[in-house]
């Protein structure tokens, strides 16, 4: 093993540490063109990637940037750069650390430019933008490392591949470019590697001591936990015990309504007046960075939270993770749990509160699954392409470009290892011409083939435009909210959200309840109120779905004769269930129907996650009121869809048929508002519309019209065109996640199992109890619109019709 | 027509004339034979893509007029009047198809047209038809900007559009306006945006008991919707 050099030794020395072996793997490795670190949290994981680069520029003869840090975060990025710089200094080396995001100043940025840093710390995001400047070749000229932190949590989404195609044209101006991503715990390193290396280099994979077992358990509460919901509010006085026994606790909830539901809760039930903060991305900036001062100064005892801390910011001291709800994904927790103790070898500990009595099934499996180390995720598909298609405008704005080096610069990066030629073509013309079945733009292409051959834009001016929706973060439409008169900003909400306000309507933000006034230039002005209860906190936050192999483990603990395992209260029901119905299984779908309250109902148990259900419920109401079932809503959780009509459903069967499932998708995919929010966000990415920079939406005349319009358009006209292609593969997972559906019919193959009762059952019960019941509109939403306009004319003292027609 | 008409549109009267605003979003003078559309904004894709903007779907010329060919079969109007901006911007109709040029003089022929200007295409194009700044049709006057004080106008220019709730639900969609004094048409063309009838411009214009009909399979009629707490002028 190479020795530390000397002053990195005297460092170490100095402090009466000593390296992590994987940080002296790291310096043996450091000239392996592609290198991946597996390390829990707190493991010098960061560290570990910088090292080598310390240890290169130690002698102070490299000129220009040298290594390019990557991580999901701006505030990780800043962190970093403290973290990095007091060593460095500590050491007495002669490097330049700098860090690049959305929030740096443009003069420093022009500076960047001119004259790079050692170090460059930046986001991919800003990676982007720096590609897309005709001197990016001068920038990166001296590039020897890039390192690619929280390389697990970028390798999910869209702007991993985004930044995989700017490291493949990175590679392109640096050929001896080497590549390190840092990553936690995942289910699948060889994937990640894929991702990271150039393709089809080989990536070596390294792994630290992942430590001892984590100490996680139930939480023990006084009250059984509730049949159905997800607030959690019952654990409130355990919680609270909790947070007085430990040093600093993180209480993380899945989505960000509940969040600031329980904070509410907390505080009301808070008699000690323990400092207690809140921390999502709701949040105005101002306020979460008030909440992370106070929480670096140790000043918090406990902080409610989101995913918005899964990852990276070292928070010191916290010595508990509390995760309100169920997990929905074993990987996730096991991060999350990582949160706790970012002491190396001291065990993280955790508990876990199931908000309802399924959810209690749900935390038992996850806790066996993450003993077990059984980690979940679902393999990600090819690259997609229209954040190819944002990727060639990117490329067109730096200059000049061939389109076959391109296309070869492409298939580098390991998500579009795999893409043919024909699309990439296809991506090249939907860029330069529209690619629409009719030639409406030859003379206005965006980019031209010169008599050269080389692609470029038209228009140069049009650079700026591109630059501007550079990113893949697809935000919801937010408005900004703030106190009227003080202007003090709090945060955002849903516009969506917004619109269903009315004055006088309360709210909680920021863990303080607040009175709608009004909205004023696109700002939701509110005031402060006293109720004691707000009206909603509706807001939507990100909904996981619960992971396909979590569903799967509960199916096979449904196999079980008794659960002991279980507490009794939810190992009865079960039973009970067992009794009159029967559970759920691995092989085979389960369907009940029963009367209730004068209506005929349907309970599907799919398994297949919330959003795989909720679209299963859309397809079936659908089919169901094809057949004159009449189907008058349903409702639908990770698990189950309920459904209810006025006609008995006798034959399940036919509902199932793969082939006519599809169908129904095909024509659904038609006119559901779930597939044009789909098709706006991949339009956006692939530079078909301009993404709405908040609080910057037009509020005159002739607003930008909206994104449906063109979908419906290009259904009409150009229903082959390229978009079009890219939302139906996007509807395959995602918020419609048809793909889940495949897999639970795969897996059920036809074997449907048709439980008539004459009574709700056990299982189906709680579903009753749910929230996010959703009517059948079909010709009813007409009939809706009618109502109200009739309502308001009475209101307002007119007839319902023009008396002088 | 009984039953059809009853469904496909709403009936008022301005200055004397009964008019129809239909769901489709024309209006319809019956006693005249006169139809009114606005802001149709022919070739906006081809102006967007040409200014260096994105590469929208470029059917929507196609779009509108195969609903205003609908229209037209549907009512046979003697005198079609198209109230402004009916092309994105003189460019935008000099570099119409031929075959929509086609289309439109197919449109045209056997009935009086008259393309009234608007703030995106001042000058006349080279179409057939008439080109005026403001016809007179006693009672009415059609202009493409509402001028504050008249009375008897019938304008386009603001797409205006209005939000209700029905059950919880926001619903937004294009709709005419009307109080007495002046009628304000949604815009036909599909590529136009819509300004809220809460917005100052629009809530200022019109008197406070205006009304809204909103455009759609079937068209019904609102009383404007404002701001609340905000007083009419």
């Amino acid at each position: 093993m190479t020795p530390l050099p000397g002053p990195f030794a005297g460092w170490f020395d100095a402090r009466g540490w000593q390296a992590h072996p994987h940080q002296c793997a790291m310096l043996d490795r450091a000239d392996a063109p592609a290198l991946l670190l597996i390390a829990p949290t707190g493991g010098g994981k960061t560290l570990a990637g910088f090292l080598p680069t310390l240890v290169e520029l130690a002698d102070g003869l490299h000129t220009g940037l040298h290594t390019l840090y990557v991580s999901p975060l701006k505030a990780l990025a800043a962190d970093i750069r403290r973290n990095l710089t007091a060593p460095a200094r500590e050491m007495g080396l002669p490097v330049r650390i700098e860090d690049r995001t959305g929030d740096t100043p443009s003069s420093a940025k022009r500076r960047q430019r001119a004259d790079p840093p050692h170090i460059l710390l930046t986001t991919p995001e800003s990676l982007a933008l720096l590609l897309s400047y005709e001197d990016a070749p001068r920038i990166f000229a001296g590039l020897e490392r890039v390192i690619v932190d929280e390389i697990h949590a970028l390798a999910e989404s869209k702007r991993g591949d985004q930044l995989m195609l700017g490291l493949a044209r990175l590679q392109s101006l640096r050929p001896g470019l080497r590549r390190v991503g840092l990553s936690a715990t995942v289910e699948d390193p060889a994937a990640i590697a894929r991702i990271l290396a150039r393709h089809p280099d080989p990536c070596e994979i390294l792994h630290a001591d992942p430590g001892p077992d984590p100490d996680i358990a139930m939480l023990e509460t006084a009250e059984m936990p509730p049949w159905s919901g997800g607030g959690g509010a019952h654990a409130i006085p355990a919680v609270l015990e909790q947070v007085k026994a430990h040093r600093t606790t993180l209480i993380f909830h899945n989505t960000r309504a509940q969040a600031e539901i329980f904070f509410h809760k907390l505080w009301m039930a808070n008699d000690e007046g323990l400092p207690i903060g809140i921390h999502h991305g709701s949040l105005a900036r101002e306020q979460r960075q008030k909440v992370e001062a106070a929480m670096v100064r140790g000043d918090l005892r406990a902080i409610v939270c989101t995913g918005t801390l899964d990852l990276g910011i070292d928070w010191g001291d916290v010595d508990l993770i509390i995760q309100v709800g169920a997990p929905k994904n074993v990987k996730r927790l096991v991060q999350r749990i990582g949160r706790a103790n970012h002491r190396y070898n001291a065990p993280s500990k955790a508990r876990l509160v199931p908000a309802n009595r399924f959810e209690v099934v749900e935390c038992v499996a996850a806790l066996q699954a993450a003993k077990e180390r059984d980690l979940d995720g679902d393999p990600r598909g090819a690259g997609p392409r229209d954040v190819l298609c944002q990727q060639i405008l990117i490329t067109a704005c730096a200059g000049p470009f061939d389109a076959g080096a391109l296309y070869a610069e492409v298939k580098s990066a390991g998500p579009y290892a795999a893409l043919s030629r024909a699309d990439f073509d296809a991506c090249l013309d939907f860029v330069a011409t529209g690619g629409y079945a009719l030639r409406a733009y030859d003379r206005w292409q965006r980019l031209k083939q010169g008599a050269d051959g080389l692609w470029r834009l038209r228009d140069p001016r049009s650079a700026r435009q591109i630059r501007m929706n550079i990113g893949t973060i697809q935000d919801t439409d937010l408005v900004k909210v703030r106190m009227r008169g003080r202007g003090k900003p709090l945060g955002e909400i849903e516009e969506g959200f917004a619109a269903t306000l009315t004055p006088g309507d309360t709210f909680l933000i920021g863990g303080r309840i607040v009175r709608y006034e009004g909205l004023r230039e696109m700002v939701v002005e509110v005031t402060r109120s006293a109720a004691r209860k707000p009206r909603i906190a509706a807001f939507m936050g990100t909904k996981f779905a619960t992971s396909t192999q979590l569903s799967h483990r509960i199916l096979r603990m449904f196999r079980q004769g008794s659960w002991p395992e279980l507490p009794d209260h939810t190992a009865d029901w079960l039973a009970l269930q067992r009794e009159v119905s029967r559970l759920p299984e691995m092989g085979r779908l389960l369907v009940e129907t029963f009367p209730h309250e004068g209506r005929e109902h349907a309970c599907i148990y799919g398994f297949a996650g919330r959003n795989a259900m909720q679209t299963l419920g859309l397809l079936l109401t659908q089919r169901m009121e094809a057949l004159g079932l009449h189907p008058l809503g349903f409702v639908s959780t990770d698990y189950a869809v309920l459904i209810w009509g006025l006609e008995r459903l006798d034959d399940p069967a036919a509902l199932f048929a793969p082939g006519d499932l599809r169908d129904a998708f095909e024509t659904w995919l038609g006119g559901n508002a779930v597939m044009k929010r789909t098709f706006k966000a991949s339009a956006v990415i692939a530079g078909l519309i301009d993404r709405q920079i908040g609080g910057q939406r037009k509020t005159g005349r002739q607003a930008t019209f909206s994104s449906d319009i063109l979908y419906d358009t290009l259904r009409r006209y150009d229903p082959a065109h390229l978009l079009l292609g890219i939302t139906r593969e996007e509807a395959l997972k995602g918020l419609v996640d048809f793909g889940r559906i495949e897999e639970m019919l795969a897996r059920t193959a036809g074997r449907i199992d048709h439980a008539p009762l004459d009574r709700v059952s056990p299982l189906a019960a709680p579903l009753f109890l749910e929230a996010g019941r959703v009517p059948i509109d079909g010709a009813g939403a007409e009939r809706l619109v009618a109502e109200e306009a009739a309502r308001l004319m009475r209101a307002a003292g007119l007839a319902e019709t023009s008396d002088h027609a | 027509m009984g039953l059809e008409r009853i469904r496909n549109e709403c009936a008022f009267t301005l200055a004397g004339a009964r008019l129809a605003a239909r769901g489709t979003g024309a209006l319809w003078w019956a006693d005249l034979g006169l139809m009114a559309v606005s802001d149709l904004h022919l070739g906006k894709s081809e102006r967007i893509a040409r200014r260096g903007g994105t590469m929208l779907p470029p059917y929507e010329t196609r779009d509108t007029l195969a609903r205003l060919d609908a229209e037209i079969a549907h009512l046979n109007p003697r005198i079609v009047i198209c109230l402004g901006d009916s092309f994105d911007d003189p460019a935008a109709g000099a570099a119409l198809e031929p075959e929509t040029v086609l289309w439109l003089a197919r449109l045209m022929a056997g009935r009086r047209w008259v393309w009234i200007e608007g703030n995106h295409d001042p000058g006349p194009v080279g179409l057939g038809g008439t080109h005026l700044a403001e016809l007179h049709e006693a009672p009415l006057t059609f202009r493409h900007i509402a001028k504050p004080g008249a009375s008897g106008e019938v304008s386009g220019h603001y797409h205006p559009k209005a939000v209700l709730r029905a059950r919880g639900r926001p619903v937004s969609r294009p709709c005419f306006l009307h109080d007495g004094d002046r009628a304000i048409l949604p815009a036909f063309g599909t590529y136009t945006g819509g300004l809220r009838s809460d917005m100052p411009a629009l809530a200022d214009l019109m008197r406070p008991e205006a009304r809204a009909i909103l455009t759609g399979q079937v068209p019904m009629e609102i009383p404007m919707p404002r701001r609340p707490g905000r007083r009419p002028r």
